[in-house]
This record gives C-alpha cells, sequence and structure tokens, in this order.
C-alpha cells in the first residue's frame, strides 16, 4: 500500500462488550456490570449533548429525566428540524406482528448480512433486542403509526429482507418519531432539566486532562463564541453526506462536530462506507442545492425498468412491454425490486452507463406504479404513496400516476462515523457518540428503516445506561474558560472564523463545495478505482490549498453571517474528502456500498474480501503533512456465518 | 417590550385567554340574535297597520301584567341586550388590541387567500352596527332625532323611512349586519368546538339562508313604506 | 458520460432556461435597525429551479460583488422540516400551498415581479432579512405539547389499540411542520392553527386523554403570552398551511379548551 498516504498503528478492539456469555445476554450483562450514579448525585453531573435529531433527542430528554443537568444544542431555530425529520420509509423492530417468522436474532442476522459483513456482531445483536421497546416507547408518546382496521400496528416489508417487520406513518415515519423525541426533549426543557441552544454550532472539543470536557459553540445568531462544560459530552449531529454537494441530506448537515472532535483524537472509522440511495430524483441544471429521496417503500409496489434498446427515447408509455427490461426482476429473481439499496443503485448504474437511461442526460430509470394502479386501484395506491407522488410531481412537473417515474441513486446516508466502543464512547474518555455520527451497527450498507431504529436505540435506551458507568467517577475536577485548554480552544476558532472571513479571494463557499461534491462523486460514489481515487485525492488537495486562498466570505463573525457558518462546514468537508478516499483506496475489497471495480465477481457483483478486509478501520488524525494513521478493529464473526451476500 | 436574544420575551400579556374572549363574543352574538330573530318578527307587524302595531309595542311593555310591574319584560330584555352588547364589544376590542400589538408591522404586500368579504368587514362592520344601534335607539325607541319625534312608534317609523336618506342608512347597516351574522354563526360554531368538517358545509348553508332571511325580513319594511306599501 | 456524472453539466440541452425577474426584498440588517425593500434583477432563470435556488443564484451574485448576501433560513429543502418560510407576493409561502422550498419557478412568468418578506408578527421577530425567530413555538409545546412517559416506562405497543380513523385524523394533524405560515398569513397574527393541530393529534389518541385537558389550557395561556394574536375565525391560516391543517382542529382546541375550563382546569403561571 501507498505508506506516503497513510500509515498503520496500532490495532485497536472493544473491549466493553462481556465476551465471557452468549451474545443474547452480553447487553444485559453490560448493564449489570456497569457502574450507575445514585439519583441525587445525578443533579450534580453535567452532560453536553450536540444534535437533537433522534440520537441527541431521546438521549437528551431521557438524560434530563433521569435527573442529569443537560445542555443541548443544535444549528437550526428548533430541535424539531433536525434532518431526521426527512426520513420517510419507516422503523425496522422485531415485533414478529405478522407472525411471519420474524425475531431478534432474523433481525440480527439481516442487519449484519445486508452490511456486508463489516457490522460488529455485539452491536447489532443489542440494536435488535432494543427494537421492540422503541416501538412501545413511541406509541406511548403518541406517535401516529400506521395503523390497521382493527386497530393494531400495521407493517411493510422494505429493501433486503423477507419479512414485514417495518413500522411506518405514511411517508413521514422520522418526522413523527422525531417529534416524539421532540416533544420529550421540550417537557425536560419546560422541567429546567436541559439547558437548549438553539442555533448554536459546535465548533471544538475541549479536552482537560484526557477527558472530554465541553465544546466551544457559536451563536449563529449573534455570532458569540462561548465555551461550555460538562463531566461528558455526547456528539449526535448526523450524517456527513453533504461532502457530495448534493445529498439528500439538509442544506446544514455536516461533518464539523465530528471532524473537529476527531482532529483532537477520536478515531474516525470507515469514512468511505456511504450509502447511495436508489430511489431520488434526478438532477435537473447545475442550480441544483439538494437531491430529495423517493422512498425505499415505493419499490414495493413499483417496478424498475429501462428499454432494452440503447438511445430508445420514446416517452415511457409508448414502449411496449417486451422491450422493457426490468432488469433487477430479471437479476435478482428472489428479491427483484426489493434488492438492498447498494445492489439497486449499482444496477442502476450500470444501465445508465450502457447507454439505456431515461430523462435529460440519459440519468435516470423508470419507477412504474401502472401495474400496481391496475391492481389495487389508484386510491389504494394514493392512500399509501399519496405524500410522495405529491412531491414528486412537485419538484419535476409531471404527474407519475401517468407517466412512470423517473428515479437516480443519490447520496444518502453515511455508514462511516466516528469509532466508538460497545459503550459508544469515543477513542476520547468522555466523548459519547450517537446515530449516524458514529460509525455504528451497519457495516458497509445500511438496510432500509435502520437508521432510525439505531438512533433512537442509542438515543433513548443505549447510551443512558452506559454513559453512568463513565459518569460514576464524576464530577470530575471543575473547568471553566480560563482553563488553558479552554483558551486555547476558544482562540483556535477564532483565528478560523478570522482567517476565514480575511481571505477576500475570488470564490464562494459553495463553488469549493460543489467543485469537491462533484470530484468526490465522480471517484469516490458509487464506483471507485484505485486510479480514480488517487486523482481525487491529488486534487482535493489543490482544492484545499486554493480554498485558503482564495475564498470569499462577506460580512463579519460577531453576526448573523450564513455565509461564514458554510465556509467553516467547507471547510471540513474538503478535509473529510481526502480522508474518505484514502480510506476508499486503502481497502481494496468489494463490500456494501464501497464498489471497488478491481474487485468484482464475474458477474458483476461486489466481492468482498474477507482474509484481508475483515476489519473496522478507524483513522487517527494527523497534523497536516503527516500521513493518517490506520487502527484496525479485527471482526470476529461467532454467531453469523460469513458468506458472500446473495439475493438472487 | 424586550426581546433579548437568550432570554425569554416579555410581552404585555392579555389577562383573559384569548379562546375564552372568543367564547364571550360568541354567547353573545347569540343572545343578540335571537333578540333579533324575536324583533324581525315584531316588525312585520307593520303590515297588520297602525293599531296592530302600536299595540304590540305596547304589548312588549305591559308582559305580565298586572301581576309584574309595568315594563319588567322588556327591561330583562334591555338589561340583557346592554349586557350582550357591552360584553361583545369588550371582547371584540380587546382581541382587536390584541391583533395590532401582536403585528405592528405590517406587510407591504399582503394577498387575502380564504378571507370573504363578510370575514374582512367583522370589526368595522361591528362598530357601523353599533353606531347604528345607537342611532335606531334615539330613532324609534326614545324619538329623539325621528323627523316626527313625539308620534306613535308605528308614526315614528313611517316617518324616518320617508326619508330616503335614513332609509339608505339603514339599508347598509341592514347589509352589514347580515355580512356580520354570515359569518358570525359559522364562526361562533367553531368557537364553541362544535363544528367539523362534516358538519362544515352544513353550518355555513344555515349561517347564508339564515342571514339572508334575517336581513330581507328587515329590509321589507323600509323599502314598503319608501315603496308607499305602509304609510 | 458514464452515469457517474453528478449533474448535467456539459448537457445544457437538459436545461430550460431564460426567466428574468425583478425581486423586491426586505433587507433588515438586525433587529435595532430599521429595514426596507430593496431591489434586485436577476436573469436566466430556470422554471424548474426551486424558490430559494432562485435566491441562491442572486446570494452567489452578491458575494463575488462584494455584498451582503440575503439571509434566509432553510435546512432540508424538502418541504418537511418547517425551516424556510417567506411571504412571496403578499402569500405564505407563495402563491402555491407548499413550502417555499418545494415552490418552483414554473410557477412564476418571465418578467414577473416578486415581493419577498418575512413572517411578520411580534412573537416572530426577525433576525436579519427573512429570517425570524420562532422559538415561540417551541416555548407552546413546552406549555404541554406532549405526552408524558418517561423512557423506558411504556406498555406494550399492542396494549391499546386505536381506531383507525382516530389514529389517521391524529396523523393528519400530527404532520404540522410548525412552520409559521399560519401565524404569518393570519390577519390577527394568531398562532391557533398551529397550538390547535398538536392538540388535535394528542387528543385524539388514548394515550393523549390524561393530559388532555392541563394540555389546552396550557398551550392557549402560552400563545396569548407570546403575544400572539387571538384567532377569530377567518381561516387564511388553514389556506396557507403547507400541510393542510384543517380548521376543524381549531374548532376541536376551542371544543376542549371550553370543557376543561368548565372542569376547572387552570393554566400553571
Ligand atoms: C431523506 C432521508 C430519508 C431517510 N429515511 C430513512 C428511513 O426511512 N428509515 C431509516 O431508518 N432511516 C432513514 N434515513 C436515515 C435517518 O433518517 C438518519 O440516519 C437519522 O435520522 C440520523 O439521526 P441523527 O439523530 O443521528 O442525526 P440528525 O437527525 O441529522 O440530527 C443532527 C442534529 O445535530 C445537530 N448538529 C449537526 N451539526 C451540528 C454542529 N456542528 N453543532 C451543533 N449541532 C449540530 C443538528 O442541529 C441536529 O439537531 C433517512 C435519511 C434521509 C436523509
Ligand atoms: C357592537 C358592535 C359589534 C361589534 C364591534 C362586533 C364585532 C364582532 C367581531 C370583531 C366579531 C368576531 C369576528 C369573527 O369571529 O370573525 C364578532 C362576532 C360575532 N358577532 Fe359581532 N359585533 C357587533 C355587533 C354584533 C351584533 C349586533 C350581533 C348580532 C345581532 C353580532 C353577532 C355576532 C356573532 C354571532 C358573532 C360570532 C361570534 C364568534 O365569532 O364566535 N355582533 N362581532
Ligand atoms: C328596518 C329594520 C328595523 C325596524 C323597522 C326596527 C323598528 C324598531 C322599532 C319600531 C323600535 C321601537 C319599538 C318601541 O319602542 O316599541 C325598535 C327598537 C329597537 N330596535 Fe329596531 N328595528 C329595525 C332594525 C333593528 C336592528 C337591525 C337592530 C339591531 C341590530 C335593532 C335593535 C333595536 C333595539 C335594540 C331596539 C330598542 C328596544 C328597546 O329596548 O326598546 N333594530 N326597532
Ligand atoms: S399549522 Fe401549517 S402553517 Fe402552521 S406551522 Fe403547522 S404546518 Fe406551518
Ligand atoms: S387566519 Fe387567523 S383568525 Fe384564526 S382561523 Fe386562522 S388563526
Ligand atoms: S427547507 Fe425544510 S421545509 Fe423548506
Amino acid at each position: 500500500m501507498p505508506l506516503d498516504l497513510f500509515s498503520v498503528g496500532d490495532p485497536i478492539a472493544d473491549t466493553k462488550a462481556p465476551m465471557d456469555v452468549p451474545i443474547g445476554e452480553r447487553w444485559s450483562e453490560r448493564r449489570f456490570r456497569g457502574r450507575l450514579v445514585n439519583p441525587a448525585n445525578r443533579r450534580k453531573l453535567t452532560v453536553i449533548v450536540v444534535g437533537t435529531g433522534l440520537a441527541g433527542g431521546a438521549a437528551a430528554a431521557t438524560l434530563g429525566e433521569a435527573g442529569y443537568k443537560v445542555k443541548s444544542f443544535w444549528y437550526q431555530d428548533s430541535p424539531r428540524r433536525a434532518h431526521s425529520v426527512a426520513a420517510q420509509g419507516g422503523i425496522n423492530a422485531a415485533k414478529n406482528y405478522r407472525n411471519d417468522g420474524d425475531s431478534v436474532h432474523r433481525l440480527f442476522y439481516d442487519t449484519v448480512k445486508g452490511g456486508d459483513f463489516r457490522a460488529r456482531e455485539n452491536n447489532v445483536h443489542r440494536l435488535a433486542e432494543v427494537s421492540v421497546n422503541i416501538i412501545d416507547q413511541c406509541v406511548a408518546q403518541g406517535v401516529p403509526f400506521a395503523r390497521e382496521y382493527g386497530g393494531l400496528l400495521d407493517n411493510r416489508s422494505f429493501g433486503g429482507t423477507q419479512v414485514s417487520r417495518t413500522f411506518y406513518a405514511r411517508g413521514q415515519t422520522g418526522q413523527q418519531l422525531l417529534y416524539g423525541a421532540y416533544q420529550a426533549l421540550e417537557r425536560q426543557i419546560a422541567a429546567g432539566s436541559v439547558e437548549q441552544n438553539a442555533r448554536t454550532e459546535m465548533l471544538d472539543l475541549i479536552i482537560v486532562d484526557g477527558r472530554a470536557r465541553g465544546i466551544v459553540a457559536r451563536d449563529l445568531v449573534s455570532g458569540e463564541i462561548s465555551t461550555h462544560f460538562a463531566d461528558a459530552v455526547v456528539i449526535a449531529s448526523g450524517g456527513y453526506s453533504n461532502v457530495f454537494y448534493l445529498s439528500t441530506n439538509a442544506k446544514g448537515s455536516n461533518t464539523t462536530a465530528i471532524w473537529r472532535a476527531h482532529k483532537r483524537g477520536a478515531y474516525f472509522a470507515n469514512p468511505c462506507y456511504t450509502q447511495i440511495h436508489p430511489t431520488c430524483i434526478p438532477v435537473k441544471g447545475d442550480y441544483q442545492s439538494k437531491l430529495t429521496l423517493m422512498s425505499e417503500s415505493l419499490r414495493n409496489d413499483g417496478r424498475v425498468w429501462v428499454p432494452k434498446e440503447r438511445g430508445d427515447d420514446r416517452p415511457a408509455n409508448d414502449i411496449p412491454e417486451d422491450e422493457r427490461d426490468y432488469y433487477l426482476e430479471r437479476l435478482y429473481p428472489s428479491f427483484g425490486n426489493l434488492v438492498p439499496r447498494d445492489i439497486a443503485s449499482r444496477q442502476a448504474k450500470n444501465v445508465c452507463d450502457e447507454g439505456r437511461g431515461v430523462g435529460p442526460g440519459g440519468l435516470g430509470v423508470y419507477l412504474d406504479f401502472a401495474e400496481a394502479i391496475q391492481r389495487l386501484g389508484r386510491p389504494a395506491v394514493e392512500a399509501k404513496y399519496g405524500n410522495l407522488f405529491d412531491m414528486y410531481a412537485q419538484i419535476t412537473g409531471e404527474d407519475p400516476y401517468v407517466t412512470p417515474m423517473r428515479i437516480f441513486p443519490a447520496v444518502h446516508y453515511t455508514m462511516g462515523g466516528l469509532w466508538v466502543d460497545y459503550d459508544l464512547q469515543s477513542t476520547i474518555p468522555g466523548m459519547f457518540v450517537i446515530g449516524e455520527a458514529n460509525f455504528s451497527d451497519h457495516g458497509a450498507n445500511r438496510l432500509g428503516a435502520s437508521a432510525l431504529m439505531q438512533g433512537l436505540a442509542d438515543g433513548y435506551f443505549v447510551l443512558p445506561s452506559t454513559i453512568s458507568s463513565y459518569l460514576a467517577d464524576g464530577p470530575f475536577e471543575k473547568v471553566d474558560e480560563s482553563h488553558p485548554a479552554a483558551v486555547e480552544a476558544m482562540q483556535g476558532v477564532q483565528e478560523e472564523v478570522q482567517k476565514l472571513l480575511s481571505i477576500n479571494g475570488t470564490r464562494t463557499p459553495a463553488s469549493f463545495h460543489r467543485e469537491v461534491g462533484q470530484l468526490m462523486w465522480d471517484y469516490c460514489g458509487m464506483e471507485r478505482t484505485d486510479e480514480g481515487l488517487r486523482k481525487a485525492i491529488d486534487r482535493i488537495q489543490e482544492i484545499r490549498k486554493e480554498f485558503w486562498t482564495n475564498l470569499k466570505v462577506t460580512g463579519d463573525w460577531h453576526s448573523f453571517n450564513q455565509t461564514l457558518e458554510h465556509a467553516g462546514r467547507v471547510a471540513d468537508f474538503i478535509e473529510l474528502a481526502e480522508l474518505m478516499c484514502i480510506d476508499a483506496l486503502h481497502r481494496r475489497e468489494s463490500c456494501g456500498g464501497h464498489f471497488r471495480a478491481e474487485s468484482q465477481t464475474p458477474e458483476g457483483e461486489a466481492l468482498r474480501d474477507d482474509e484481508n478486509f475483515a476489519y473496522v478501520a478507524a483513522w487517527e488524525w494527523t497534523p497536516e503533512g503527516q500521513p493518517p494513521v490506520l487502527h484496525k478493529e479485527d471482526l470476529v464473526y461467532e454467531y453469523v456465518h460469513l458468506a458472500q451476500r446473495s439475493y438472487k | 417590550m424586550t426581546v433579548t436574544h437568550a432570554g425569554r420575551r416579555t410581552p404585555k400579556v392579555a389577562k383573559t385567554n384569548s379562546v375564552v374572549k372568543k367564547a364571550v363574543m360568541a354567547v353573545s352574538g347569540i343572545v343578540m340574535v335571537l333578540y333579533l330573530i324575536a324583533h324581525m318578527v315584531g316588525n312585520l307587524k307593520v303590515f297588520t297597520g297602525r293599531e296592530s302595531f302600536n299595540s304590540y309595542s305596547e304589548w312588549i311593555r305591559t308582559i305580565g301584567a298586572p301581576a309584574l310591574p309595568p315594563q319588567t319584560a322588556l327591561t330583562i330584555i334591555r338589561i340583557a341586550l346592554i349586557v350582550a352588547v357591552v360584553a361583545h364589544f369588550w371582547a371584540a376590542v380587546s382581541l382587536w388590541r390584541q391583533a395590532k400589538r401582536a403585528r405592528p408591522q405590517g406587510y407591504v404586500t399582503k394577498k387575502a387567500v380564504a378571507q370573504s368579504y363578510a370575514s374582512r368587514t367583522m370589526r368595522w362592520g361591528g362598530v357601523i352596527v353599533l353606531l347604528f344601534i345607537v342611532y335606531h335607539i334615539l330613532d324609534l325607541t326614545t324619538g329623539t332625532v325621528n323627523p316626527d319625534g313625539d308620534s306613535s312608534p308605528y308614526d315614528r317609523l313611517v316617518a324616518s323611512f320617508s326619508n330616503p336618506f335614513i332609509t339608505a342608512f339603514y339599508v347598509i347597516s341592514l347589509l352589514l349586519l347580515g355580512m356580520h351574522l354570515r359569518h358570525g354563526i359559522w364562526s361562533a360554531t367553531q368557537t364553541l368546538g362544535q363544528s367539523n368538517r362534516r358538519r362544515e358545509r352544513t353550518v355555513n348553508a344555515f349561517a347564508l339562508v339564515f342571514s339572508v332571511v334575517l336581513t330581507a325580513g328587515f329590509l321589507i319594511v323600509p323599502f314598503s313604506v319608501l315603496f308607499g306599501l305602509v304609510d | 458520460m458514464t452515469a457517474s456524472m453528478q449533474s448535467s453539466v456539459g448537457n445544457p440541452a437538459a436545461e430550460k432556461r431564460g426567466m428574468n425577474l425583478t425581486l423586491r426584498i426586505w433587507r433588515q440588517k438586525d433587529p435595532s435597525v430599521k429595514g426596507k425593500m430593496v431591489t434586485y434583477k436577476v436573469t436566466d432563470i430556470s422554471p424548474d429551479m426551486s424558490f430559494l435556488e432562485m435566491l441562491d443564484v442572486l446570494n452567489e451574485q452578491l458575494i463575488m460583488q462584494g455584498d451582503d448576501p440575503v439571509a434566509f433560513d432553510h435546512d432540508c429543502r424538502e418541504g418537511i422540516c418547517g425551516m424556510c418560510g417567506l411571504m412571496i407576493n403578499g402569500q405564505a409561502h407563495g402563491p402555491q400551498q407548499t413550502t417555499t422550498c418545494q415552490l418552483h419557478m414554473r410557477s412564476f412568468k418571465d418578467g414577473d415581479s416578486i415581493d419577498i418578506e418575512p413572517w411578520r408578527a411580534t412573537a416572530f421577530p426577525v433576525i436579519k432579512d427573512l429570517a425570524v425567530d420562532r422559538r415561540a413555538f417551541d416555548r407552546i409545546i413546552q406549555a404541554g405539547g406532549y405526552i408524558s412517559v418517561p423512557t423506558g416506562t411504556a406498555p406494550e405497543a399492542h396494549a391499546t389499540p386505536v381506531p383507525k380513523a382516530d389514529s389517521d385524523a391524529a396523523f393528519d394533524a400530527a404532520t404540522c411542520i410548525g412552520c409559521g405560515a399560519c401565524v404569518a398569513a393570519c390577519p390577527n397574527a394568531s398562532s391557533m392553527l398551529f397550538t390547535a393541530a398538536k392538540v388535535t393529534h394528542l387528543g385524539l389518541l388514548p394515550q393523549g386523554q390524561p393530559e388532555r385537558d392541563d394540555r389546552v389550557v396550557n398551550m392557549v395561556a402560552q400563545q396569548d403570552r407570546e403575544g400572539f394574536g387571538g384567532c377569530t375565525n377567518i381561516g387564511e391560516c388553514s389556506a396557507a398551511c403547507p400541510k393542510g391543517i384543517s380548521m376543524e382542529t381549531i374548532s376541536r382546541l376551542n371544543h376542549d379548551l371550553l370543557g376543561a375550563l368548565r372542569a376547572g382546569a387552570r393554566p400553571k403561571s
């Protein structure tokens, strides 16, 4: 491997999961062995929670309820706007309400397999166990999940599984789950147990005596930069898909919180694992600012096809049945249109590369409901997918009831994130990472409806239990803004902000963001090659240089300045992009969302290399000029049988 | 009012809950509507002639006699009406002021989408109706401003409506009142929590028919006088 | 070209462009200064752009000229977070009943002149230009817009069946995204629709019953305290609401409130 791009350090391992008991008992055993904090002492312990999505919102509410003093931070005006709100499809849980053979073990198994055997067994098993409690909790909060006429909860099936275990609330599951967590959080804010910091962005982590003790944050309205202290810091800042500029994430979604923690010593695991979602609305033009997902649930009834002939530009409805290629049904007869996302995306790319794509630029495939409308009737289709169809019509100006939808893959989710152990603690003691921000439970590919499950599992159930083991040692020695570590962090942030404002070059933050995003999509997107990644790394280094010499940001930092906010985030994306490419380059196998052209089966499927790559790549940051250090966590499979994934 | 970024704002707070004010308005409105139904029917007696009309006026003043002192029923009605008008007016003004405080700076451009003409004219319409009531009492009850001051109710009525200007004022006020009720009846159902999607159409249709019938019932009288059907 | 191209750059044929527009935008540096409408021209706008993408084009221009770009709130840009919200030609979220981010330029014509203002309400003070502070909504939720169920105390989800009709109606109300268009559109600047949506959502579910009276009493008291206007059933709110929250929710709130007051529930002060 090119030693100039990185070096290999000591392996790392999780030490928290009790490996001496069977996997089904490890979570309760861990809780039993963990230390508790007596309720009277909790009031003396402060926890910072960055983020109010499903993970952060649930955690802050639960910790507040438990009696800790919580300080909550988010960048939008209200916690209700965290991007979890956008999740459409649903949330998995091993309730087996359908009596279709589901169980905790099956959910565990499906998730590990779906992740292409690159996830940690212990974490995934715990996730499956906790999943059932999540549904109970949310229903009690008033989350209006879809119900059947008998009044009981409805389920649907989702890509990559053969059981119906997905709970949903029309096409707005994430919204409803988030409002449940948000309301619980607001209740704690009213009760005085959670301090709220709206429109406040974390810009650095403060470490004192080796422990995470606080953050530096900027009030986005007044511009004021300030320090905040606690006995532990929880980061729940979501995913970093926006490194691609165009993604299904919110415009403000960023890597800043985790990237800056990474620069303070937290290892970044599997940064190159990104999920490209197969069903998004195709790009229209170069002004486009974001991509919109069409829920995966559409593949339950919609059929994906392209014309058999390349360059066939007849309108969809004029193409006769026998001249259509329902390629997913053809290639994967047993899963058909319900293959996992990585596979569906890559096949869409393949047919477009063959010149059979549809719509502007040939960058799209049809998702056709004609058959479903005929079979179920339009009202039934409307009831199931009405809001998605409306959204599609609103954006494209086309009526999907009449002409098939056009869809194309888009970056959607990042499986990578900060490395955490079984307790969800990062490599920095006292800093916990939950939700999409950690490298989590999804391995190299995430199954649909399992991110919501993970976010809520982490936030409601896992973190609140595991963090007490750490906090039992507290309260730690008091620190305030005069502590040298705080002063140093604060000055660092101020200097960077000043620097961004003083370059006064000729390019806007958005133009850099777009450029680096396009580069990432081209070379670190659906298909990656050694050559392409090297090219990308070289180019990213140039972009980074140009960014710091030719950026233009107007205004000042002590006021509401959205350009400045964006500039800071882009600076971090550029650095992250480089690490993602290095990670993608070093992993010479294909697995899940990471498809290396050099590593495929004769049929063109992803070819894993378990012998050499069955590990988590946890990257240590090094100062500029020195290559990052790779620490490997070996993945051991005791319960799941490693096999080539097949959905044929 | 002070607004600090981190702190909470401390606006001048209305003491009574805004929904309660609305309920006061709805209930007082309904009381007035009930009176108007009776009043409208009573007015139609004008077609039965001077005697009949005057004796009706007389009858109101002597209900329950001799068991009750003269004017008991009328006094009760008057008190109820005064209370209703005052309460209605107080609630309207108070909500109006709350709305003004709620948006001191208006829009440069504002387009109404759902507002009907009726709902938009509730406030000024209401005020004009109030002025009308004051004038009307001075005109027909006390005769203070009536062209034919001291005569019987019937003659006062004919005297007023023989003047096209007075009639015009009556007509305009009545149309405004009609609109006020058109929206008001629907609004009161909503305020009292009795409307829902199923009932909405029925309530709206009722409000429309009711206010048209009521307004028409009132309007017949001045027009009949103006066109000499009653004299 | 391969499918790995993310955008249709290099494929200009696919793009329709060419709209020229005059924008009059409310500019206000911060709450302490007076604002005013300022006129800008944008050219070569595509009808497929979203309204916010059109503003992005303007802002990129302004930055390059060294001018202060127009501040406006947005995040998800797919109509669900509720962060965006502009008064466009006198209508909250513009001429379509959708969010500002889901409004597309095909709703306008070449040569149009468009007025853009922030939400106006005492309870939503302007932060800068078109961005306002809507945290008053959160405080209304804090006053009672929740079901008290500490983590881990929930009974089995199937223990209480909920009639599908109730669940669906609760869902309809629960889709409110807290954007504030109802307040912006209401001639009284009343937050009634927002509050009513939450009261309805929770009040229709069996889980919401124990706190039903206190919830409505406290939430209404809080919206008055925040300085919103009172509702006089005008209906502009529902007509502007991107999620189509119905007027029926307001009736339900009124019903619940009067019932709760009769039953003796009083707001916490
Ligand atoms: C369009 C879409 C559809 C999806 N559909 C599904 C689905 O159907 N099922 C499923 O399981 N998953 C789905 N997912 C994935 C899932 O929604 C997310 O992975 C999950 O919600 C992430 O939750 P989170 O709490 O980790 O982060 P988020 O919800 O993204 O929250 C991040 C929080 O961090 C705050 N924050 C971020 N940066 C900073 C900073 N620097 N300083 C301070 N605060 C900060 C934000 O304000 C926010 O409160 C979908 C994702 C998308 C984008
Ligand atoms: C005294 C002068 C009056 C004023 C200032 C006034 C004003 C108002 C206003 C502002 C409203 C609320 C508007 C709305 O709900 O949209 C209202 C409602 C109403 N008014 Fe009047 N009005 C007056 C007289 C009357 C009269 C004389 C009647 C009846 C005969 C009446 C009947 C009603 C009714 C039934 C309502 C509906 C109550 C509700 O909305 O809950 N009003 N009025
Ligand atoms: C054309 C329509 C109307 C006619 C012909 C009419 C006629 C009269 C007459 C003749 C009287 C005096 C009765 C008497 O003193 O015995 C009277 C009293 C009164 N009218 Fe009308 N009226 C009309 C419309 C209205 C309307 C629209 C209102 C209210 C909104 C109204 C409210 C009253 C009141 C409050 C009194 C005083 C009752 C009392 O206390 O004595 N009238 N009206
Ligand atoms: S009720 Fe409608 S307009 Fe009001 S905040 Fe909710 S979604 Fe927005
Ligand atoms: S527009 Fe305003 S008055 Fe009530 S019905 Fe809607 S809040
Ligand atoms: S930006 Fe999220 S709703 Fe418009």
